[in-house]
């Protein structure tokens, strides 16, 4: 039998896509520049199917990607082209939900903000909060280690994976971790967030909850110039404060977020957000402190929300930032470099330049407290030669990020996108181990081919295996 | 038995690529996993130390693997920084490669998370003899196969760490400690499942067996006192104030209270896994991060019986076979095959 009819001896009909029409909302990502037709898509139910179409995969050598909800940046979902898309959205039930143990063990198709939604009755919530939080999935978070304005303070969704099932891309089933915030022996579910599909399908996540925050001290401030919000970030550091989240737009992104969801935000060059949380007599005291420090730092507004309602309103622009720049522009790119946040200064002023230089607009919504930047490049796509230019800018972008010390992404993911500026951040070396992981755990070179890794090496291995891991990165 | 002294990273790349099989070694404060076996050579990172790159305002700083955390906790102290997961055994002289090799938090783990939490980046020699890096030194990154998260815990069996970079926080600016005194194990085991899902901020939560509860609190001096108070009036008790509040911590996260036992072993716990740990033949012992995490001291009973049970641990001192149970084949073979192939570094 071939591939496809065993597919069809697994999925019942309407679970198998591989009419054109059913295929074409599965060719790209939120990245839409990128798109690849796959031969077709599966629906599994039940991580024995996804299993089950693993190792159908695996036994035919059909490249395969796990997709949750596709609004990857990176281009992390793009099918292979005649390959499988394994979608797990309809896999997304909250298998277990333990308030004495603070943890959740969720099928990977669960949205992001369920968790939290869920949990919110026992006084507890889901710590990572992308923005894409009420529509991404849980398996997307852990393949690209998903951030969120609050990762410098509780980390990036890394840490908050206690547990994972895994199928390999052989097809062995395997549970890595636990449900205990601790361990023994290597950190085999801590490396598997991040590696973006490269290594396997997550068929079932153990995740840590927190109790939520008692209370929260929203501070809006605004500024003459981005600088000037910038050094505001650093005295805050410096005065000892550790807030939940500190967030920087620049004048762009205010105007398109007003545009958009009229927050009532100043009309100047830069705003900054900071939020404290904690208990309600420690953040009292942390909100005097830094009260003195953004007095002293020149901001010429300042505004602090009363109530949940005010610090909704504070958020609410900063949350709409991304898709209201769609309203500035026909098209856009989001960058996701990070640097060191002494260089914001530095990086944003070299931002500034590159921009006139390309002649493009670019919007900077940023997590300052962590030095990832978001700089949103906008063109227009059906002008000829924008999107290149476009991409190269962001790719200058980005090599300015390495060169100050930073990273290529902070929260989006390399994928397809970034693959080619790897070599940048990493010797051959680094590369080549990661080839040489990637080899050992998929022989075949099925699992999300041809993303994260630029081909840089041959392959390790003298004789013996030989795989295809050459061509693909042709 | 043979031994090389390695003090740079040229050092330890000629060392891999010499010797068949080797065991990387600290500061030898956890002897159960630093001890060479028959047919293996000690690899002694002691010279391997110092810090590379410390910026206080970007809350990252950067090491060589053989360094004393003491020596990393004092640099760090003078910014009114910490290390939030308190690593053990930085009195004995724990290194930090020895630390994150083994992977090992300490109390303060209750707050913001274990090291897992707070390691950036890595550069290791596999086992070909190749400096890799995974990671980086922002903290922030999502760029590449997370090799720093795979060494937590390795025992070295990947490659031998030269260099790491991690996160740091302000440390609190005032602490103090509650001890509060049950009347059976049950009620001290009830107290804590409750003020684990309370937003309280905790620095430590810790039981020590019987039924005793410590209570670590951290912030602005201003808060401390009405916060301490808050958590008798929630537990209506009053409970004992200590004096000695960061010596107290110190002798804790120093494992003081193992010394007398012949075998030290870390188990990952959970609360509804406390019943059970407590009736096996343990020693001394004390249950950190909310439960979450048993440093036991025990005599070779004890530790038949942790095996018996199918109770997961590791053994830091005392005993030959160290790590229980041995990691999941299907994934830890392959990835072990790609970065050390000849076999050079055994797992515990
Ligand atoms: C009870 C006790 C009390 C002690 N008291 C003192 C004291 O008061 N003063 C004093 O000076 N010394 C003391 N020592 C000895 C001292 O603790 C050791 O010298 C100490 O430095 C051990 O290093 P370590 O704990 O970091 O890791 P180790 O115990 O050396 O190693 C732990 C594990 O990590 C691995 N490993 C270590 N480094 C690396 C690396 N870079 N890459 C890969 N794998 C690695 C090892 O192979 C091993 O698996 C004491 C020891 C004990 C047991
Ligand atoms: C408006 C907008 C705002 C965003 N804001 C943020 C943000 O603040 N922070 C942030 O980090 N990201 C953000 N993102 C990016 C994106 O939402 C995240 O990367 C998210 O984790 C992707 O989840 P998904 O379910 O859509 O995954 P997909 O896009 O479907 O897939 C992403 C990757 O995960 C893999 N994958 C999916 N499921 C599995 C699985 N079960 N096992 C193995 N691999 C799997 C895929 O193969 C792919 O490589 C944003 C995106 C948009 C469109």
């Amino acid at each position: 039998m071939g591939f496809l009819e065993e597919l069809r001896a697994l999925f019942p009909p309407g679970r198998l896509l591989t009419r054109e029409a059913e295929l074409v909302p599965y060719e790209s990502d939120a990245l839409t520049a990128y798109r690849k037709r796959p031969l077709a898509v599966a629906l599994p139910e039940g991580k024995e199917e996804v299993v089950e179409a693993v190792r159908l995969c695996y036994r035919h050598g059909v490249p395969f990607v796990a997709r949750g909800s596709g609004t990857s940046l990176s281009g992390g979902s793009l099918p292979v082209e005649g390959g499988l898309v394994i979608a797990l959205n309809r896999m997304n039930r909250i298998l277990r939900l333990d308030p004495k143990a603070r943890i959740a063990v969720v099928e990977p198709g669960v949205v992001n903000l369920e968790v939290s939604r869920q949990a919110a009755p026992f006084g507890l919530y889901y710590a990572p909060d992308p923005s894409s939080q009420p529509i991404s999935t849980i398996g997307g978070n852990v393949a690209f280690n998903s951030g969120g304005a609050h990762c410098l303070k509780y980390g990036m969704t890394a840490g908050h994976v206690l547990g994972l099932e895994v199928v390999t891309p052989k097809g062995e089933v395997v549970r890595l971790g636990g449900e205990s915030l601790e361990g023994v022996g290597p950190d085999l579910h801590g490396f598997f967030v991040g590696t973006e599909g490269l290594l396997g399908v997550a068929l079932e996540i153990t995740l840590r909850l927190l109790p939520k925050p008692e209370a929260y001290h929203t501070l809006l401030a605004a500024y003459g110039s981005l600088e000037a919000a910038g050094d505001a970030v650093s005295r805050v550091i410096q005065s000892g404060l550790l807030p939940g989240a500190m967030e920087i737009m620049d004048r762009l992104a205010i105007e398109a977020a007003e545009a958009a969801v009229r927050a009532g935000y100043p009309r100047v060059e830069a705003l900054l957000i900071v939020e404290l949380e904690g208990p309600k007599e420690e953040v009292e005291e942390e909100a005097r402190l830094l009260a003195q420090v953004i007095r002293e730092s020149g901001a010429l507004e300042v505004r602090i929300a009363q109530s949940e309602a005010e610090r909704q309103a504070i958020w609410k622009g900063r949350k709409a930032a991304f898709s209201a720049v769609g309203r500035l522009s026909p098209d856009y790119i989001v960058q996701d470099g990070v640097v060191p946040r002494s260089r914001l200064g530095e990086a944003l002023k070299e931002i500034g330049r590159l921009s006139q230089e390309y002649g493009l607009r670019v919007a900077n919504v940023f997590h300052a407290g962590d030095g990832n930047l978001h700089p949103l490049v906008l063109y227009d796509g059906k002008k000829p030669g924008q999107l290149e230019r476009a991409e190269e800018l962001a790719g200058e972008i980005l090599k300015l990020c390495v060169r100050l010390g930073g990273s290529l992404t902070g929260e989006h993911g390399i994928g397809v996108e970034k693959k080619g500026y790897m070599p940048k951040m990493f010797a051959p070396e680094d590369l080549l181990a990661m080839e040489r992981v990637k080899e050992a755990l998929d022989p075949k070179g099925l699992a999300n081919r041809g993303k994260v890794l630029p081909g840089y090496g041959q392959s390790p291995h003298q004789g013996g295996l030989k795989t295809d891991l050459g061509e693909l990165y042709a | 038995m043979p031994e090389v002294f390695a003090s740079s990273l040229e050092e330890v790349q000629e060392a891999v690529r010499t010797h068949a099989r080797l065991r990387p070694k600290g500061g030898g404060t956890k002897p159960a996993l630093s001890t060479p076996k028959e047919g293996e050579t000690l690899l002694d990172l002691s010279g391997l130390r110092g810090i590379l790159e410390y910026a206080p305002e970007e809350f990252v700083f950067t090491a060589y693997a053989g360094t004393p955390l003491k020596e990393i906790e004092e640099t760090l102290r003078a910014h009114g920084q910490y290390l939030p997961f308190h690593p053990p055994l930085a009195e004995q002289g724990a290194t930090l490669g020895g630390t994150v090799a083994a992977g090992l938090s300490g109390p303060m783990r209750e707050r913001f998370g274990g090291l897992r939490d707070f390691i950036l980046g890595v550069r290791f020699v596999d086992g070909e003899g190749r400096l890799v890096r995974g990671g980086g030194k922002v903290v922030k990154n999502a760029a590449g196969f997370p090799f720093h998260r795979l060494m937590v815990g390795s025992l070295g069996t990947f490659g031998v760490m030269v260099e790491l970079s991690f996160k740091v926080f302000p440390s609190p600016r005032a602490t103090q400690t509650l001890r509060l005194a049950y009347g059976n194990p049950g009620e001290a085991l009830a107290a804590m499942e409750r003020l684990r899902v309370l937003p309280l901020d905790l620095l430590a939560l810790d039981l020590i067996p019987p039924a005793t509860l410590e209570i670590r609190l951290g912030g602005f001096p201003e808060s401390l006192g009405k916060r301490l108070k808050r958590l008798q009036e929630i537990l209506q008790k009053e409970g004992e104030v200590l004096a000695e509040d960061e010596a107290h911590w110190e002798g804790v996260r120093n494992l003081r209270f193992l010394e007398e036992a012949p075998i030290w072993v870390k188990v990952p716990s959970t609360l509804a896994l406390v019943p059970k740990l407590e009736g096996l033949p343990l020693g001394p012992r004390r249950y950190l991060g909310g439960g979450e995490l048993l440093y036991a001291g025990m005599e070779a009973k004890g530790l038949e019986s942790l095996r018996r049970a199918g109770i997961p641990h590791l053994v830091l001192k005392g005993a030959q076979d160290p790590l229980f149970p041995l990691p999941p084949e299907a994934f830890f073979r392959e990835v072990k095959l790609a970065l050390d192939p000849r076999g050079r570094f055994p797992l515990g």
